[in-house]
């Protein structure tokens, strides 16, 4: 039982032949002597990987503190109430149009997607039997649609309901490819909520005798609701930052679509969003100060999303961890 | 008894176009994309489309090979910023940072996820651009400028995705090596990332993904000359850039080139998803 | 450098090296080692032993001896504290938050918690684990990782240690073709021996095992425990166990804990058939009766 060992460990200064052991209880020493050269090795190791390890979360959260900062530091002097009037002039660019226009872009692609993107998830969790070849293909699809950039949406929403279509730039031509672009992220959110429904809810439902529909209308989306509504607000905070797939659908006009004159027609007005308001100016150039406070604005409401989500994600997790 | 039997019909049949719905944008994308781009790469020609290096529509050449050469750049780029910190970060967050400090730093990862790209685009060329035009040679708006930008901007993602593979790996590994008498570090860096390599990988991909789609911020700080850059501080023009500078004034041929060029970065997307979803079902095999 | 240290070098290593003695001992006398084994029959010391979890007294004022080249069972009923004593040997513990340790461990005379660097105290103490934890690498890196923690990086080395613990598992034949395959894809008895194998790569001086039978089927545990007989000649081992027929048949020394006191140890023998406390004559005799 004796161990048979023959090294020399490179610690101990011995390379190549020398340090050649014959006996058994050699080995244990030499492996104290490796070890022990080895402790002052492993110590700057060790030190080198926890410095470099705190380094890449300092240079993460020094990022994030510099350019939310900085952003915020030149751009709140410059939220005066000029820039919140009802009209859009080439010397007062008044960011009220991009944002009305974003709520209601935002509002309207939510519309579609919301249902289409519940209702599938509710299809794939409740309903779909379980790896059957429609389901994969549409996990599949789901997550090619995650992984397209916005631009290509831009660009099928140009393809399709601008020009196929011939909605011109619009309103609707935006809120439909937003639609598209934010339905995996619906779905996915909403799926996982649902996952996390306890099945026990279901076979309360189903125990008293309710339907399939009214068990899951009753008992398991009610439930999943916090997570859900997560997923909705992370979807609206994709529709108020995005750009590339608005730019060639809904066009940058500064113009609140005129609902009060054309009433439902003017969803085929083209309109700009506010992160489509900031990239022109930002692009123009002429309005630093402005585009220093859109950005803010932006931020705001993106950080205010966030915030939201997270709360939505929190009372999800409380609530089940109650029942 | 029976209306209520139609009523589940109906109910599931709608569940299930619901669920249809987006197989049925998938298709869409793809024809329309290949329906507008394909005739067009015919008519230039693919070899000179996809390897001609002039760009010059007033003179009906159509050569993205310095866009395609621009993207991959500009990806490795910010792979090369954005990867190792965010890996770093990642298991900091994981194995490293008190229950205190991870719950501050958490959702300011989530906030930069959140933060618009037209946000980061301006940020750069306010901060990042007049930096290294006044530090380094060059006009500052630069191969190194959309990469520095990019590298931040995959940061939430590679942080996240890295994350949840690092947290998922069991603890029992972590106490094997600690009983073998490896340190914290030794443990972590040689048995716990190992084991959660696929899912590290993974997030990498996805950062290789964001990164290549990106478009507004690389616009904003890139400089934009179709031509392959020499040095780091020359001027790149990407594919997604491309698009969108050119887009709202093009037509006929030159549209349809622009599609194409739309048609070719699809096409590096959909491989990019097939790596990334061939990574984790490897992962979830293991 | 300490007299004793020096002397150890020169009597221990110097005289074996052979081809080189002195460029192999001059950097190894730098080197200050914390313990000088000496030819006791005790191996570990436990000695008032108390250990709290926040507020929960686990371990009440134990005192045992280890004596080297022995099997040790602990036994009792779960919750009884012989795990926590167990994972207190080579400072587990440690990861757990709010357990605090007062009493004395010792190693060869040396405390384990003051005099003996924590990673120096695993090696020389391994541990066994109740579930099977083969990292997910190949076999060969399974039983590496520890010499290479350990500073030996000579590919001929590592081999020669990866072949040996292997043989001393009684796994080698079985895996000696697969040493490039995933430890993963092992059984779960394979993985266990895996696991033992990997521990004395290191060359423990004591081998901790917890329950770490519980998990397999009766022919693994059969070929585990006719290797802890084996192991038994080159280490010390202490095993806990909620198998009374198991700890009859493998260990020299058995120790009874109950609610976080050892209420009696000696041979095995004696615990099991003419046992001084009544509660262990309940214990041992409920199970078997």
């Amino acid at each position: 039982m004796t161990s048979q060992f023959a090294y020399a460990p490179e610690a101990a200064g011995s390379s190549g032949s020398g340090g050649q052991v014959p006996g058994g209880n050699g080995a244990d020493d030499l492996f104290a002597a490796a070890e022990a050269a080895q402790e002052r090795r492993r110590r700057t190791v060790s030190a080198l990987l926890r410095v470099l390890v705190y380094a890449g979360a300092a240079l993460t959260a020094l990022v994030l503190a510099f350019l939310v900062g900085y952003i915020l530091i030149n751009g709140v002097p410059y939220l005066t109430p000029s820039l919140f009037e009802w009209e859009y002039t080439s010397e007062n660019v008044s960011l009220m149009p991009a944002l009305v226009s974003t709520l209601v872009m935002a509002g309207l692609s939510l519309i579609m997607a919301v249902p289409v993107g519940v209702g599938s998830a509710v299809y794939l969790v409740e309903y779909a039997p379980r790896g059957s070849r429609f389901v994969q293909l549409v996990r599949t699809t789901t997550e090619t649609l995650q992984g397209i950039p916005s631009i290509i949406y831009g660009l099928f929403g140009m393809l399709f309901f601008v020009t196929a279509l011939q909605w011109n730039l619009s309103l609707l031509s935006g809120a439909c490819t937003l639609a598209i672009m934010v339905l995996p992220v619906v779905m996915r959110t909403t799926e996982e909520a649902l996952l996390a429904v306890p099945d026990a809810y279901r076979e309360g439902g189903f125990g008293l005798g309710a339907g399939h529909l009214r068990t899951v209308f009753r008992c398991v989306l009610p439930t999943a609701i916090p997570g859900i509504l997560g997923g909705v607000i992370l979807a609206l905070g994709r529709c108020v930052g995005e750009v590339a797939a608005l730019l060639f659908t809904a066009g940058t006009i500064a113009q609140v679509p005129n609902f009060v004159g054309e009433g439902a027609f003017a969803v085929f007005d083209s309109c700009r969003t506010l992160a489509v308001h900031m990239y022109v100016l930002a692009s123009e150039g002429l309005h630093v100060n402005e585009t220093y406070a859109t950005a803010v604005v932006l931020l705001i409401m993106v950080v205010g999303l966030n915030l939201l989500a997270t709360f939505a994600a929190t009372k999800m997790k409380k609530g089940n961890d109650d029942d | 008894m029976s209306s209520s039997a139609a009523k589940e019909g109906l109910a599931r049949a709608l569940f299930a176009i619901a669920a249809a719905v987006s197989v049925l944008a998938v298709v869409l994308i793809c024809v329309f994309l290949f329906a507008n781009g394909v005739p067009a790469m015919a008519q230039i020609g693919l070899p000179e489309f996809l390897f001609g290096s002039t760009w010059r529509p007033a003179n009906d050449l159509y050569g993205i090979f310095p866009m395609i050469v621009g993207s991959i750049y500009v990806t490795a780029g910010a792979m090369i910023v954005g990867v190792p910190t965010g890996l770093l970060c990642a298991i900091f967050l994981s194995r490293f940072a008190s229950r205190g400090v991870a719950a501050a730093l958490k959702p300011g990862v989530e906030l930069l996820a959140g933060i618009p790209s037209v946000v980061y685009g301006f940020f750069g060329l306010v901060v990042i651009v007049p930096f290294i035009r006044e530090n380094m040679p060059g006009r500052g708006l630069s191969l190194l400028a959309a990469a520095l930008l990019l590298g931040i901007m995959i940061l939430p993602t590679v942080i996240t995705v890295a994350q949840s593979a690092i947290d998922a790996v069991p603890r029992k590994y972590y106490e094997g090596a600690l009983a073998l008498g490896a340190d914290h570090e030794r443990s972590v860096f040689r048995v716990i990332v190992p084991a959660a390599i696929s899912g590290i990988m993974a997030a990498v991909v996805l950062g290789v993904g964001r990164a290549i789609g990106e478009t507004m911020a690389v616009i904003m700080v890139a400089g934009n000359q179709p031509v392959i850059p020499g040095s780091i501080f020359d001027g790149v023009r990407t594919m997604t850039a491309n698009i969108v500078l050119e887009m709202g004034y093009a037509a006929d041929l030159h549209r349809g080139a622009l599609v194409a060029t739309g048609v070719v970065l699809f096409v590096f997307i959909l491989l990019i998803t097939m790596l990334f979803n061939a990574i984790k079902r490897r992962g979830e095999v293991k | 450098m300490t007299n004793a240290v020096m002397e150890r070098t020169d009597a221990a290593v110097v005289p074996e090296t052979g081809k080189s003695p002195v460029a192999f001992a001059a950097p190894v006398s730098e080197f200050s080692h914390t313990a000088v084994p000496v030819e006791t029959a005790s191996k570990m010391e436990v000695r008032d032993l108390d250990l709290y979890y926040k507020s929960f007294h686990a371990l009440k004022g134990v005192n045992l001896t280890f004596p080297k080249n022995q099997v040790t069972a602990l036994i009792g009923p779960s919750g009884c504290g012989k795990s926590t004593l167990l994972k207190s040997l080579n400072r587990m513990n440690d990861l757990v938050e709010g357990c605090r340790v007062e009493g004395s461990i010792t190693l060869d005379g040396s405390d384990a918690y003051r005099e003996i660097d924590v990673n120096n105290l695993r090696r020389r103490v391994g541990m066994v684990f109740q579930q099977p934890n083969p990292f997910p690498m190949s076999v060969y890196d399974n039983v590496a990782f520890g010499p290479r923690t350990h500073g030996i990086r000579k590919k001929s080395d590592l081999d020669d240690i990866v072949e040996q613990s292997l043989r001393d598992a009684a796994i080698w034949d079985e895996l000696k073709d697969r040493l490039k395959k995933n430890a993963l894809g092992l059984s779960g008895g394979q993985q266990q021996r895996l696991c033992i194998a990997r521990a004395l790569a290191v060359r423990p001086e004591v081998l901790l095992m917890d329950e770490s039978t519980s998990a397999l089927d009766p022919i693994s545990t059969a070929k585990i425990e006719e290797l802890v007989g084996e192991l038994k000649k080159s280490y010390t081992v202490i095993m806990v166990t909620h198998n009374m027929l198991q700890a009859l048949r493998v260990s020299d020394k058995t120790a009874f804990f109950l609610l976080g006191e050892m209420v009696e140890a000696g041979d095995t023998d004696t615990v099991f058939t003419s046992p001084n406390d009544a509660r262990t004559a309940d214990y041992v005799a409920g199970r078997f009766g």
